[in-house]
């Protein structure tokens, strides 16, 4: 494509934006209201999967060795457990390991559990990491089949609920996201379908001097990109300004440091680019989508 | 030029527009195609532009055959065929200079030619002067001929005018007629649909009679031959 040509299709298009008036406040309008709530949810899907993220991560595996259990037995142990799929990482913890581990969870009261130093009824562990935490169960069953582990546990009732709510939570906000994003899709394409009614005139005219398809939809392409472009910024203001104040506020809040959420930057600025990003396809993609029937014959 | 073969066209909702046309349109004839209403010669220009394509037939225009033409091929095919209306067709919001313009735009020429171009078409048509008015400050016949120049300004070898003098009064007419004939003498085929009895019987030229979708009457410097 010729220079001229692109500076025509871009001239064109910005020209009919400004033309159709409010027909463009309305698209812009349906891209605005749409991007403020896939905005929003995208915010709290991605903290949301973060901060699920961050406490699957603390998910671990703690195999108690039998009390009977010879220190042989402890070496071939950790060889079976290394040879487990999907295991990330093994950590041994003697007896005397856990007990001063339990004593400093507890702060001062700990103390009392010193009494037992003589005689520790713990047991020896194995605290293991999977590569990824939704096979925890898995490994977690087959750690319990070697001779020599006592128990298993890894919180299981707690952490099956946590991966069931992220999956929910996931499926959830991506359908939400999805179906708005298709429903601004239709609002513009309709809107821009009215506006293409007056233009039909000029599309026949084009077409009649021998205009290529291609170069008739070019313009209409620039026109979708500007109005999603233009639907996306009030959006991004509005994400920039709330989570500046909500990480702002956070931070007094932050008592429970277990919850953190995503840093301003750089996630501010990745949701703002998205979002420009899906305002720029809707656009686009309803924009051609209603330019499509008046292109055939 | 132009050569058609049994050409027979039936529109989906079962309207048949030609039943079996057979014509052959040597370059550089002018041609007036006449009869009444609904006898097919909307249908007839259309398919030589490739506005519809036959049911049955073989259509040939510029040497190239449009029942094999394909659908990417068909914008560049127009390139070289002008066409005008009786309702002008031109954009109400663009100058006389920017509708004719827009014709070479939208085939990606350069902006020298097009100056040049558009400036040579439009003392053709003899409204210089009038480059930056809009359609809406011009008198119809005026408009149809920016019409004609935006047709013209492509340098096609074919100019097919559907009642270009419709709708305007006798006088307005010949101006247009006297316009194409111009054009005609360079050497560009014309092919004119027309209800215009006057014009017909006066500028003599071949002329094709059209009746429930077939030729009825082929003659070189013939009649309008209809009372109406």
């Amino acid at each position: 494509m010729k220079f001229n040509t692109v500076k025509r299709h871009f001239k064109e298009g910005a020209r009919n934006t400004w033309r159709n008036g409010w027909m463009t406040v309305a698209s812009v309008g349906a891209v605005t209201t749409t991007l403020i709530l896939v905005g929003v949810f995208l915010v709290l899907m991605l903290n949301l999967n973060h901060i699920a993220g961050e406490l699957e991560k603390d998910v671990q595996i703690k195999a108690l060795v039998e009390i009977t259990a010879e220190e042989i037995d402890v070496d071939q142990i950790e060889e079976e457990i290394s040879g487990i799929s999907g295991v990330q990482s093994i950590e041994f913890l003697t007896k005397e390991e856990e007990l001063e581990n339990l004593m400093e969870s507890m702060g001062d009261q700990g103390q009392a559990w010193g009494l037992y130093e003589q005689d520790n009824p713990l047991n020896d562990a194995f605290v293991v990491k999977a590569t990824d935490p939704l096979e925890t169960e898995r490994i977690a069953n087959e750690i319990e089949q070697i001779d020599s582990i006592y128990r298993v546990n890894y919180g299981q009732e707690y952490v099956d609920s946590l991966f069931k709510f992220n999956e929910y939570a996931r499926n959830i906000g991506l359908a939400l996201i999805i179906s708005l994003v298709f429903t601004a899709i239709f609002l513009i394409s309709n809107t821009i379908k009215i506006t293409i009614l007056a233009r039909k005139k000029e599309i026949g005219i084009m077409k009649l001097v021998g205009a290529t398809n291609n170069f008739i939809r070019w313009p209409f392409f620039v026109e979708g990109m500007l109005l999603g472009v233009f639907g996306s910024l009030l959006p991004i203001a509005v994400i920039l300004v709330g989570y500046y104040f909500l990480t702002q506020n956070l931070d007094i809040l932050q008592q429970f440091d277990f919850v953190t959420i995503l840093p301003f930057y750089p996630f501010a600025i990745q949701v703002s680019a998205l979002i420009i990003g899906i305002g720029a396809t809707i656009g686009v993609w309803g924009s051609l989508m209603s330019v499509r029937k008046f292109l055939k014959v | 030029m132009i050569e058609m073969q049994d050409v027979y066209m039936t529109y989906p909702n079962g309207v048949v527009a030609l039943n079996g046309v057979n014509v052959t349109i040597e370059q550089g004839e002018f041609v007036y195609i006449v009869g009444p209403s609904g006898a097919g010669k909307s249908t007839f220009t259309k398919m030589l532009f490739r506005e519809t394509v036959p049911t049955d037939g073989t259509v040939q225009v510029n040497n190239k055959d449009l029942i094999k033409l394909k659908w990417k091929e068909v914008p560049y095919f127009r390139r070289n065929i002008g066409v005008v209306y009786q309702d002008f067709r031109l954009l109400p919001k663009l100058t006389v200079y920017e509708n004719i313009a827009f014709a070479l735009e939208v085939i990606e020429e350069t902006p020298k030619n097009i100056r040049k171009r558009v400036m040579s078409v439009l003392d053709q048509v003899g409204l210089k002067n009038k480059a930056r008015f809009i359609p809406d400050e011009l008198s119809g016949g005026e408009q149809q001929r920016v019409a004609i120049a935006r047709a013209m300004v492509n340098r096609p070898a074919l100019l097919i005018a559907d009642e270009p003098t419709g709708n305007l009064d006798p006088d307005t007419s010949w101006e247009i007629m006297s316009i194409l004939e111009e054009i005609n003498a360079s050497g560009t085929t014309i092919l004119m649909a027309t209800h215009s009895k006057e014009i017909v019987n006066t500028v003599k030229k071949r002329v094709i009679a059209m009746e429930d979708g077939r030729i009825v009457r082929d003659e070189h410097r013939g009649e309008y031959g209809y009372e109406i």
